[in-house]
């Protein structure tokens, strides 16, 4: 077996006095799609949020590629990781998409896109404007790249955020309900997107209520309930013969 | 007139002067501003503390007190200070050489200059009301912006230099340029304690000349002159950051 790109080991997550996350494992090898299911509250956003840091870990282990992220015990503020530096270069790749796109407002589209490959990664500006326009051609927004943010409709603008995680070629993409927040209409053209992510090998880990993009583009699907994985398994196993109950009801329901 | 044309080359000097007591104030006023702001949203309870006990201090205490607070308070302080410390610095001498006689190693009296005592009080003055505008500036930051700059592996200061201070200065504009504003036309007071700006000239002037409205009058046109450039200045700015956003 090859060093899975993103493993996770026995991860927990508290707020207070609230465990989120009760012990969470997961690998995710290169090319993989995770799609992550369960009903609102279960953790979902939180463990994605783990992943890159946005979040502290109450305990448990997270290797990217192989490096594990270093975290010490710290008397008043619990758990933090040893090295913020560390901590900065492994964010660097690996890409976020939020659920309400999170683009910067002052920036244009392209500006956008090259901001981390030119701020955090130190590629060359007209080096990582090149890429940029390639990339906005392939999402369908080149014509954009001018605008502002807050000229776009939802859509394209989850699109440019898209496009923006595209160009720190990461290794592993993290979508938070990429599109939760879009007009139905708008869903289409960003699932499209994803769906040609998917196809060319992109290791993606997926937050969504979408059951078609987890039913026919994911080559996983986790089931969390209650800081748990409930269930999980290839979409073709887990749709059609669901160990769990509850994971079965979760279905129906959402059908 | 006649009178006016004579003093032309001075009062255009003291005016030059009240311009350098005003932009230096600024650049102090927004460095305190933002550090005011900064600590006011931090988590410590001292730093909060210090910066609130600041901004009530300046809010309820009259510009002109405060101006002569700082300007003969500090001269006290800097002199009580050098008083004490040619005090040690004669012991030391007196323990290692027996035969040292008391000598002034520092002078035993030091004089503000009315220059950077204005600059100070001016600035520390406005620090406050910055540190106010900068704390709202901050605040109106979406929370998502930040925090994508951080999922993107930025540091804290690339994430404050990228993303914060840009977006909070949109906002935080028309709080500076008001402030900057009520500065310019406080830097008249630094007048009272003998800084030759165009105020005092004017004074002095009118003293000699007995055309005080003349004076007066002409120093008023001088500041009316600038609070309208500065004006059209702050308009162009302003709308040059709006258009960036929608
Ligand atoms: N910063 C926080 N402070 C305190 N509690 C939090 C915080 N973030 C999340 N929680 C709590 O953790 C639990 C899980 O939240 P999370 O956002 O991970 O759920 P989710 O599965 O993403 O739900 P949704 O589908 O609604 O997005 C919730 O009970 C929530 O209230
Ligand atoms: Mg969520």
């Amino acid at each position: 077996m090859t060093i899975p790109t993103l493993s996770i080991r026995n991860l927990h997550k508290s707020f207070a006095n609230h465990e989120v996350l009760k012990g969470i494992d997961l690998d995710a090898h290169k090319g993989d799609v995770i799609s992550i299911l369960g009903a609102s509250g279960s953790g979902k956003s939180t463990l994605l949020r783990c992943v890159n840091l946005l979040e502290t870990p109450t305990s448990g282990d997270i290797w990217v590629n192989g490096e594990l992220i270093q975290m010490k015990q710290d008397k008043k503020r619990g758990a933090i990781p040893v090295s913020s530096k560390q901590v900065e270069r492994i964010r660097s790749r690996l890409a976020m998409v939020f659920q309400g796109f999170n683009l910067w407002s002052h920036m244009t589209v392209i500006e956008n896109v090259i901001e981390a490959p030119v701020h955090v990664l130190a590629v060359p500006k007209k080096e990582a404007i090149a890429k940029a326009e390639a990339i906005l051609q392939r999402v369908g927004l080149y014509e954009k790249k001018d605008y502002f943010p807050g000229q776009l409709s939802g859509g394209q603008q989850q699109r440019v955020a898209i496009a923006r995680a595209l160009a720190v070629e990461p290794d592993v993409m993290l979508f938070d309900e990429p599109t939760s927040a879009l007009d139905p209409e708008l869903v289409g053209e960003v699932l499209n997107v994803m769906h040609g992510l998917a196809d060319e090998g992109r290791t993606m880990l997926v937050v969504t209520h979408e059951m078609s993009f987890a039913r026919d583009v994911s080559s996983k699907v986790l089931f969390l309930h209650q800081g748990l994985v409930e269930e999980e398994g290839k979409p073709e196993i887990v749709f059609k013969n669901p160990s769990s109950e509850r994971f079965k009801k979760f279905i129906s329901s959402v059908y | 007139m006649l009178e006016l044309q004579s003093y032309q080359t001075i009062l255009l000097e003291g005016a030059w002067l009240t311009v350098q007591v005003a932009l230096l104030s600024l650049l102090l006023a927004i460095f305190l501003g933002l550090l005011g702001a900064l600590a006011k949203l931090s988590h410590s309870t001292i730093l909060k503390g210090i910066a609130t006990l600041y901004t009530t201090a300046i809010r309820g205490i009259p510009d002109l007190i405060l101006m002569l607070l700082i300007f003969f308070g500090g001269q006290m302080l800097v002199n009580d200070l050098s008083y004490r410390l040619n005090g040690w610095l004669n012991e030391v001498a007196m323990h290692f050489i027996p035969t040292h006689q008391w000598s002034a190693f520092l002078p035993d009296y030091i004089d503000i200059s009315p220059y950077f005592a204005g600059i100070i009080t001016i600035g520390f003055i406005f620090g406050a009301y910055m540190a106010e505008t900068f704390r709202g500036a901050i605040m109106s930051v979406e929370k998502g912006q930040l925090e994508a700059a951080t999922a993107y592996g930025m540091n804290r200061y690339k994430i404050f230099t990228r993303v914060m201070f840009p977006q909070m200065m949109r906002h935080a504009l028309p709080g500076i340029g008001n402030n900057w504003l009520v500065l310019l036309k406080t830097t008249a007071l630094v007048s009272i304690i003998g800084l030759q700006d165009m105020v005092k000239i004017a004074g002095d002037a009118a003293g000699s000349t007995q055309k005080p409205f003349t004076f007066y009058l002409a120093v008023a046109f001088i500041y009316l002159f600038f609070t309208s450039v500065s004006t059209t200045f702050l308009k162009w700015a302003e709308r040059k950051y709006t258009i960036r956003t929608r």
